[in-house]
């Protein structure tokens, strides 16, 4: 739908969005400006352009928040929490678009209340059991936490999608023999793999920048984050900027470019699951 | 069909649920992490109760929701019914540059923020204190730290509840919208009769989800002023960060996270009857 308006109120709108796009824009403006640009200068004017374009700030960035450990931490981080989600949610939302008995309104209901609660009412036990048990600085109990966290939203978005799903495809292959399991592996999977793609997108955005978790179970040098050792980086005293900008930028390009591409994907992915009004 | 759900419910359940109860439990005990607990009963809401910084981080967390509640929902949905109003290639571009802020990390947020807005040295601020404007870092004072950190988040987030709005305003019936205009409605009428109206479940669900946000908020609090200067801008979230891991005071940072779960409940309360009303 498009409202057609008179010129002054097209005027109006335009500026009104043009002084919103300026406020996204600012900061990340000043992001990539800065990052190329020396210590000194930005002190200077953080405003002004680069008086000549330099990329030091990237080599010494790139060292000095050990991205080559750290980068290749949060990858396996991301990557071992997309496959948990993806396959643990994709069973989950699977039957509970399914079954609409009582026992499946509970769960759901659980899976709903979980979304919600805070972090905090879980973590002080989590922390302290974890350590008992030495999961401190393992990336796979992390993986887990983050999967437990952010499953419910994937199972609740992954359920539309199953719910999508003609009743008649089911009803066809269980006619033919298939076991559920089959109907669920050849037959479901296949048709709502763009819902998992989604869900992969998210959940990967979601655990690349997640911070409080991450900088509370990963503390040793070797095991932290992109996010959380550029963290570090930035807290550090004697704090050049320059670089501090550069290792921000090292960490965002490749989400703001995957983002550009998929932006319909992420923007209905993340509206879908949580709002359905 | 329950094998299905097993490994969900599994992992939920050994990471959320069964840390959730012990917290519940630990709230009556004093623990230090390390030894034994000692069951003290409501001593640590006692405790709580005579605390200073925490009368002013749940003070602060209810400022947080007020603020929450209208600034970022008014821009979100100003933003989105003008985008009504744009060609479609126009709305699509405002869009993904109104988005670009959330998918940031919220560390990098608020380190450019800090660094490269606020800072007295290398900051923006900075700059214009150098051209004679009177301006400081709102961080560095008392009266302001709270709202310098909330503009921060505020940046991070307006764009999410625009492109909401505007994904619900598109699903406003054609018919209504027709109707409207055939009695000469104009941009605003339609806004305030036809549109908002129409899109009311989905304000409704942003306010609630705003409320159970605005008490769990951390990141940038943590970040940016660690609750500072003289906790000012402490939230309880890092109070109780702060109680379980610097004081070595568990029993009362599970306290504190009770306090906040029983704010979280009453609208997770909401939020459940609108979604399962949807879904179920």
């Amino acid at each position: 739908m498009r409202l057609v308006e008179s010129r002054a109120t097209l005027t109006i709108t335009y500026v009104v969005l043009g002084i919103g796009l300026f406020t996204a824009l600012f900061p990340i403006v000043l992001l990539v400006l800065n990052s190329l640009k020396s210590a000194q200068e930005i002190v200077q004017n953080p405003l002004a352009l680069p008086q000549v374009i330099r990329f030091d700030n990237f080599a010494r960035a790139w060292k000095d928040a050990r991205f080559s450990t750290t980068f290749w931490n949060s990858a396996m981080l991301t990557a071992l929490t997309i496959i948990l989600v993806c396959s643990t949610g994709s069973a989950a939302a699977f039957v509970l678009a399914r079954k609409k008995i009582k026992a499946w309104k509970v769960v759901t209901f659980y899976l709903l209340a979980t979304t919600t609660a805070p972090i905090q009412l879980f973590l002080f036990p989590l922390y302290f059991g974890f350590a008992k048990l030495g999961l401190i600085n393992n990336v796979f109990a992390v993986s887990l936490v983050y999967t437990a966290i952010y499953s419910p939203f994937a199972i609740m978005l992954l359920r539309t999608y199953f719910l999508a799903v003609p009743k008649e495809i089911e009803e066809a292959a269980i006619i033919d023999g298939a076991s559920s399991w089959q109907v669920f592996t050849r037959v479901m999977l296949p048709i709502v793999s763009p819902g998992i793609l989604t869900v992969a997108l998210i959940i990967g955005l979601y655990s690349w920048n997640e911070f409080l978790i991450a900088t509370t179970f990963l503390q040793r040098q070797d095991k932290l984050t992109a996010v959380v050792s550029f963290f570090l980086l930035s807290g550090q005293y004697s704090s050049d900027w320059g670089e501090i900008m550069a290792a921000a930028l090292i960490i965002v390009l490749p989400i703001v470019v995957l983002f550009v591409f998929l932006q319909r994907r992420f923007i209905e992915g993340m509206a879908g699951g949580s709002v359905k009004g | 069909m329950w094998l299905y759900l097993v490994p969900t419910l599994a992992i939920n359940v050994v990471i959320i649920l069964i840390p959730a109860l012990l917290t519940v439990a630990l709230a009556f005990f004093q623990w230090d992490g390390i030894s034994a607990p000692v069951f003290i009963g409501l001593g640590n809401f006692a405790a709580l109760w005579s605390d200073g910084p925490f009368w002013t981080a749940l003070q602060n967390n209810l400022i947080w929701t007020a603020l929450f509640l209208t600034v970022p929902i008014g821009m979100g949905l100003l933003a989105a019914s003008l985008l009504l109003v744009v060609p479609r290639r126009g709305s699509t571009l405002f869009q993904v540059v109104y988005f670009l802020p959330v998918i940031i990390a919220t560390a990098i947020t608020a380190r450019v923020w800090q660094g490269m807005i606020y800072s007295p040295v290398t900051g923006v601020f900075g700059y214009l204190q150098k051209l004679g404007l009177p301006i400081v870092n709102p961080l560095s004072q008392t009266s302001t730290a709270l709202f310098g950190v909330a503009t921060v988040d505020l940046w991070h987030w307006w764009g999410f509840l625009c492109v909401i709005f505007f994904a619900a305003l598109r699903q406003v019936p054609q018919e209504q919208i027709e109707a409207a205009r055939i009695e000469g409605a104009s941009f605003w009428q339609m806004m305030r009769y036809v549109l908002l109206p129409g899109i009311r479940p989905t304000i409704m669900l942003m306010m609630i989800m705003t409320v159970i946000w605005s008490f769990l908020v951390f990141d940038f609090v943590y970040i940016l002023t660690q609750g500072g200067p003289a906790f000012s801008s402490e939230v309880l979230s890092t109070l109780a960060y702060r109680k379980a891991f610097y004081d070595l005071n568990v029993g009362q940072a599970a306290a504190t996270a009770l306090v906040i779960s029983l704010f979280g409940l009453v609208a997770t309360f909401f939020y459940i009857r609108i979604q399962s009303r949807e879904s179920v």
